[in-house]
């Protein structure tokens, strides 16, 4: 069946004239209706507006119009402004938010002819490593029900995990695109910051934040990338740097690859299961012609206290524009200005949003400011030297995307520092402004283990070939949950 | 790094939010453990390293100042929670 297919398979079979979009696009709403209510993935389904792009997208394909993405069915992450489509970001704030524009993100991928089929559920303020912080619900991992999807782009994951959508955009802050994508079995691209640009996508950590995609497999990724990737002046950290074709060198072979092993992610807290399934990746990679380094990263335990700075300091300062004035959420009869702002806000934002802005306005406050947010700029630097001095010696840099496969919905959610700790593998890349990727690599004890792969500044050709040679020799990609087969 | 209910009424004050006088025990507690998981930083000596602020450590790009917008105060106002004759409303904030 049509969902049992990857984004690439299905373009071909756009292309051969085997399916249309309006019939892709009718198979994929329909499993919507009969399995999301299990899985809370989509927060808004855009059912109508989807049969219509579809219809157009076959029009086009018609008249000799069509790119590989034209008539593909497709997901948003609920973080990216979408003009006359609710955009939530998983919060109170904006339930009754209807962006009067598109983002960048979203105009590109309408441009290459996706047709989006809805928005999907995430962490509040993309603030969580579980989606257990959305306003709307928390999400389950389609591999387990009991357990979360990851997060912060947890609705991505488990929609595209299920087959719900063939693929979907995440956004990644400090893993939010490959810690879900490893929990739910996905491949997930979190791409070189500045590469995609950030325009209408509602701002969490300006300095970390980058968007990419979420598909079933390293060349989905590589298609979806071309068409997401670009300078933009409407960023104003959107780097001008030409876009090469991301497909281009998916088959060269991995003969002479340097892959580094850095110690510090093979230490302390990692599972023991994750840590096999990892073992066993970098055998296969082995087989294939590549060369195994030992490297040492000595600043990673450091990566999570100084996310914990940057990140609250740079939210609490974003977060300010949401004051009930302008628009979202504003709090019944203020009786004056201050008591607008303070019921608005703490009315419209959940538990987790408040705790990280307390925590920005603190460390930017008067008195801290050195000591947080300076200090913690400085250690960014140190993190980030140590990747400049790995990349002398290796290609690509390889680990587990997450300590531990998917936990049980509520095991962390009161224990905010355990959940923080869950992304001790994926934080480092984003302040170092790398691209990385999560790639399915087996499963321990039924549920998937993703095999992180960092590159450097700009080379995500690199990770993608490495990630689809891997995926010509394995099947861990294409395994999809029984009970949504 | 401990933070007592005073300090989180005030931080809260400063962030313009308002909490709940029975939550005020619990964010004291987890914005304390989140600011010793962060006093990990104090243990490196960082003199002499210049501040990071950007990940590719470019500087802000700046473009010439004209006018590339058109005015859609319309449809920007037809989400907003109170507006009258084309202004936002908001309290009365001068007597």
């Amino acid at each position: 069946m049509y969902h049992t297919k990857t984004l690439s398979e299905l373009s071909t079979m756009l292309e051969a004239g085997e399916v249309t979009s309006v019939q892709l696009t009718e198979h994929f709403l329909q499993r919507i209706k009969e399995y999301d209510s299990q899985l809370n993935s989509f927060i808004t389904v855009t059912a109508e507006q989807a049969l219509s792009a579809a219809a157009e997208a076959d029009k086009k394909r018609k008249a000799g119009n069509a790119g590989p993405l034209t008539g593909i069915p497709f997901a948003h992450k609920d973080i990216f402004c979408t003009k006359g489509v609710k955009t939530t970001c998983g919060s109170k704030m904006l339930h009754n938010f209807e962006s009067p524009y598109d983002a960048t993100v979203v105009e590109k991928l309408q441009q290459a002819g996706v047709v989006m089929l809805g928005k999907t559920n995430m962490d509040e303020f993309a603030m969580g490593s579980s989606n257990e912080t959305s306003f709307y619900g928390n999400v389950k991992n389609p591999w387990d029900t009991k357990a979360v999807p990851g997060g912060s782009s947890g609705g991505s994951a488990s929609s595209v995990a299920a087959r719900l959508t063939p693929a979907s955009t995440g956004t990644d802050t400090g893993g939010s695109i490959r810690q879900p994508a490893s929990l739910c079995g996905i491949t997930g691209l979190k791409p070189t910051y500045g590469r995609v640009s950030r325009y209408g996508m509602i701002a969490f950590a300006s300095s970390l934040d980058q968007a990419g995609p979420m598909a079933q497999s390293a060349e989905d990724c590589a298609l979806l990338l071309n068409a997401m990737s670009g300078f933009d002046p409407k960023d104003s950290t959107s780097l001008e740097k030409d876009v090469p074709d991301y497909t281009a060198d998916l088959n060269n072979p991995l003969d002479g690859l340097r892959i580094g092993l850095p110690k510090e992610y093979f230490g302390e807290g990692l599972s023991t299961g994750t840590n096999e399934i990892v073992q066993k990746a970098i055998e296969e990679y082995k087989s294939m012609g590549a060369e195994i380094i030992d490297i040492s990263l000595p600043n990673t335990h450091l990566a999570v206290p100084v996310y914990y700075v940057v990140a609250p300091a740079e939210c609490s300062s974003n977060l300010s524009r949401f004051d009930g004035v302008r628009f979202g959420h504003r709090c019944e009869n203020p009786k004056d200005l201050e008591d607008l702002y303070k019921r608005s806000r703490g009315e419209g934002f959940g538990e987790e949003v408040k705790r990280r802005i307390m925590i920005g306005t603190y460390a930017l406050s008067a008195g801290y400011y050195d000591a947080y947010y300076i200090k913690a700029q400085q250690l960014r630097r140190m993190i980030s030297d140590d990747f400049t001095k790995a990349f002398e010696k290796v290609d690509v840099i390889m680990g587990p995307s997450s300590p531990e496969t998917a936990f049980n919905i509520g095991e962390k959610s009161n224990d905010p520092i355990s959940m923080y700790l869950s992304d001790i593998y994926t934080i480092a890349v984003n302040l170092a402004g790398l691209p990385g990727m999560s790639v399915p690599a087996g499963f321990s004890e039924n549920m998937p283990v993703g095999l992180q792969i960092i590159a450097n500044h700009f080379d995500e050709s690199r990770l993608l070939n490495a990630a689809h040679q891997y995926q010509q020799k394995t099947d861990w990609h294409k395994q999809i949950p029984e009970q949504f087969k | 790094m401990s933070l007592g209910p005073d300090d989180v009424k005030s931080i809260a004050h400063l962030a313009r939010l308002e909490i709940d006088e029975k939550n005020i025990e619990e964010y004291a507690n987890s914005l304390s453990s989140i600011l010793d998981l962060v006093e990990e930083m104090n243990a490196v000596d960082t003199a002499g390293i210049k501040p990071m602020a950007h990940p590719m450590n470019v500087s802000q790009r700046l473009r010439a100042d004209e006018v590339l917008e058109v005015n859609q105060r319309e449809i920007f106002q037809k989400i907003a929670p109170k507006v009258k004759d084309g202004l936002y409303l908001v309290p009365q904030v001068i007597e």
